[in-house]
């Protein structure tokens, strides 16, 4: 009734002092606003980078997450395709799942021998349309903010690759590959043909054909068995190896690529070498992994790896449609698992990225710290408003505390005036916020997020998540009304005799 | 509340004292003071200033509690009843006219006067009679859209005056009403509050050392030292 009509009016009634505590509750959540909105961007940036990178999901052989990465080999998944195929069609996980892909992991040395460069590489072998419809995943609506450049791999090239701006710099590929970024330390050195390439060459020369030509197929490429290995090549060094690759090589046409030599141990610990033609370097973001990373096709990773034995894989790569959905699937997967007597253990990308949890704890630890120290400004604007009000009223109080107002309805309007001045700042502060933050949208600013190595365009996404708009006007109000509270109850219980006296 | 059991009288106070504590020394304000007065009649509390008619017109408007002694107000134990229940008696027995008007600053002439009847619940429609029926009789139906800081000292009590009378109480308390009103202005008031008083059949009590005021008294109750002296007829000009 009256309540709210002489609490609104009361507000007016100094206004200048209304005014600033509703600017600093609109300040704070401005503040808050903008600033969770970021968090939420850099949040769903992250995890849109990583799941286009490495989905939601990754099965694996029992023990290959603790122990795999020491001997790739030994904890490959076996019949993998059945097992993809088996996701794929399982009625319960086909409506969550985009893309499930193989995986495979490599470790080894890879040489670029024109320019006597070598290198120690982390590979991994990929399907190249599979990770290209990966990179279409886009949960959160970001793109058309984001632009994504091509991976330089495709499902017929197998023998083509891409390799992280550090080791292209490192095996002297930069100016080759004329990628950004990418320096060779001074000009490369002139093609040195080893020994054993010249030797190679004059008892039988190659044949120059133009670029144009077809990549070489695998088919065509010789490997390396173990038994081979051990038998031909078992106590020669990787020169050795290359050697022989030149000369099986010797007769086939040039390709223009750059072309590095990758050699890594076979599962049964004989050394492998296959040949990768670099169409690409790609800043990896983090100078290890840009160091040492080279992409590949997973068949060509499987030749390094397995040569011609069962072709297995590291992990099977599973993307669904939407995050919220990786408990359901996760749990149904262990199931499928289950049922079919499949030693595979199943991780999302939080384990995978244990960078991705870091940065959204040290966020909201950030958000956290920002809202508490906001909280406290409006708790003592408030406070201080408010026994500003109740001292100028005390006579007032006493007045319709005489009229017959109970306690209890003097509390109530000392609160209903916290909470108006709490909704009225909110709501200015929301407006405001939303203002800037579409005006930050629209602007041309950019920046390097965590785990990104692209710049993207500074965003704040408000909207995007349902609890932080509201959340937030509805926190400031109870905030206000909290803080009203200690002068609301002290007005509440004057001696109504004092308070008429008090001049 | 039913007062035909009241014998006619609105207020009787039986050795009632009222003191206060300033720090640890304890000040008494009214010493053993037994009075009845009477029903729907213009009485005045006068005294010296200090002598405690304020006081004892705080503990009849039940504003204030007697630190001994036994009070009926309007038939009513004032002692039985909570914090909450004296609020609601209040609201519904006991109007108000302050010195300093102490009308409520963010509301209308209207708004003010119609405060307690808001107080009573009384239904929207009635309300409105009320409320412009007492304007009008204070003849402010033309300032009822004024804010009090829109109208004169006399214009504020009389709103104050309506505002007291609008919810026909059984009792009306006036604390020195005259005292920041020129004498003329002062004069009408008296005469509006007697008119009022008259028509509504409404028990007033007014403290005042206002002659005017005396002279409209019907019964005079004399404050000295925290003490009643012995009551004594209405000054000459009184009517009884």
């Amino acid at each position: 009734m009256k309540t709210l009509q002489i609490a609104f009016r009361n507000i007016f009634r100094n206004a200048r002092r209304s005014l600033m505590t509703v600017l600093a509750i609109s300040v704070s959540a401005v503040s808050v606003l903008l600033f969770g909105g970021f968090i939420f961007a850099i949040m769903y940036g992250m995890q849109t980078s990583i799941v286009q990178n490495i989905g939601h999901l990754h099965v694996y052989q029992k023990g290959y997450f603790d122990f795999g990465s020491g001997s790739p080999g030994a904890y490959g998944v076996s019949r993998y395709e059945e097992i993809i195929g088996a996701i794929k069609e399982d009625p319960q996980l086909k409506p969550l799942v985009q893309v499930v892909t193989p995986t495979l992991n490599v470790y080894g040395i890879a040489g670029n021998f024109e320019a006597e460069a070598s290198k120690t590489f982390l590979g991994q072998g990929v399907v190249p349309s599979d990770g290209e419809r990966m990179k279409n995943w886009d949960d959160y609506k970001l793109g058309e903010r984001r632009h994504h450049k091509e991976s330089g791999l495709s499902d017929a090239d197998t023998e083509g690759g891409v390799v992280g701006i550090g080791m292209a710099r490192m095996l002297q590929l930069c100016d080759k590959l004329q990628a950004e970024n990418c320096k060779c330390n001074g000009a490369e050195k002139a093609v040195k043909v080893v020994e054993a390439s010249t030797r190679a060459a004059s008892a039988s020369p190659p044949e120059i054909q133009p670029a144009e030509q077809p990549l070489p197929q695998s088919a065509t490429q010789p490997e390396l068995q173990p038994a081979q290995a051990s038998a031909d090549g078992g106590g020669e060094d990787f020169s050795t190896l290359a050697e022989l690759d030149i000369q099986a090589k010797a007769g086939e046409k040039p390709d223009p690529r750059p072309k590095l030599e990758i050699l890594a141990a076979t599962v049964g610990g004989a050394p492998n070498v296959v040949s990768l033609y670099v169409n690409k370097a790609v800043n990896q973001g983090v100078k290890e992994m840009d160091d040492s990373f080279i992409k590949m096709h997973l068949s060509l990773a499987q030749r390094l790896l397995y040569g011609r034995g069962e072709k297995k894989v590291s992990g099977i790569v599973v993307q669904l449609k939407h995050t919220r959905d990786i408990p359901v699937a996760r749990a149904r997967l262990a199931r499928f698992f289950s049922d079919r007597h499949l030693d595979l253990e199943i991780r999302d990308f939080r384990e995978l990225s244990p960078m991705y949890g870091q940065v959204i704890s040290m966020f909201g630890s950030i958000f956290t710290f920002i809202s508490i120290i906001m909280g406290v400004i409006v708790l003592f604007t408030i406070v201080n408003t408010m026994s500003m009000s109740v001292m100028e009223r005390v006579n007032e109080i006493g007045t319709v505390r005489a009229l017959g107002v109970q306690r209890r309805g003097v509390l109530r309007q000392f609160l209903m005036e916290g909470c108006l001045l709490g909704t009225l700042g909110a709501t200015i502060g929301v407006g405001a916020a939303v203002t800037v933050a579409l005006a930050i949208n629209a602007g041309a600013v950019t920046w390097i997020p965590p785990n990104n190595v692209e710049p993207v365009p500074l965003t704040i996404l408000i909207f995007e998540n349902a609890f932080l708009l509201p959340g937030t006007l509805v926190a400031l109000v109870v905030l206000a009304v909290v803080s009203s509270f200690l002068p609301a109850r002290k007005a509440s219980r004057m001696a109504i005799v004092d308070a008429l006296r008090h001049v | 509340m039913d007062l035909s059991e009241n014998n006619g009288y609105a207020v009787r106070m039986t050795e009632v004292s009222k003191s206060y504590l300033m720090g640890k020394v304890e000040v008494p304000a009214l010493l053993g003071i037994t009075l009845e007065i009477p029903r729907k009649k213009f009485n005045v509390i006068i005294g010296p200033s200090g002598s405690g008619k304020t006081t004892l017109l705080n503990l009849i408007g039940c504003i204030d509690a007697p630190t001994t002694g036994r009070m009926e107000v309007c038939g009513q134990d004032i002692a039985a009843l909570t914090d909450d229940r004296r609020s609601d008696f209040r609201a519904r027995n006991i109007g108000f006219i302050f010195q300093n008007f102490n009308l409520i600053p963010v509301l209308s002439a209207y708004e003010n006067v119609e405060y307690p009847l808001l107080l009573t619940k009384t239904p929207g429609r009635e309300r409105k009679d009320l409320t412009l029926r007492m304007l009008e009789a204070v003849g402010l139906g033309a300032h009822k859209h004024h804010r009090p800081n829109e109208l004169s000292g006399g214009q504020r009590q009389r709103v104050a005056i309506a505002r007291a009378l609008v919810k026909g109480p059984e009792l009306v308390l006036a604390d020195e009403p005259t005292a920041n009103l020129d004498s003329k202005t002062g004069l009408s008031i008296i005469g509006l509050m007697h008119e009022m008083q008259t028509s509504n059949h409404t028990t007033f009590i007014f403290s005042s050392h206002d002659r005017q005021v005396m002279e409209q008294a019907e019964a005079v109750f004399e404050i000295r030292d925290g003490r009643l002296v012995e009551p004594h007829e209405p000054p000459r000009g009184s009517q009884s």
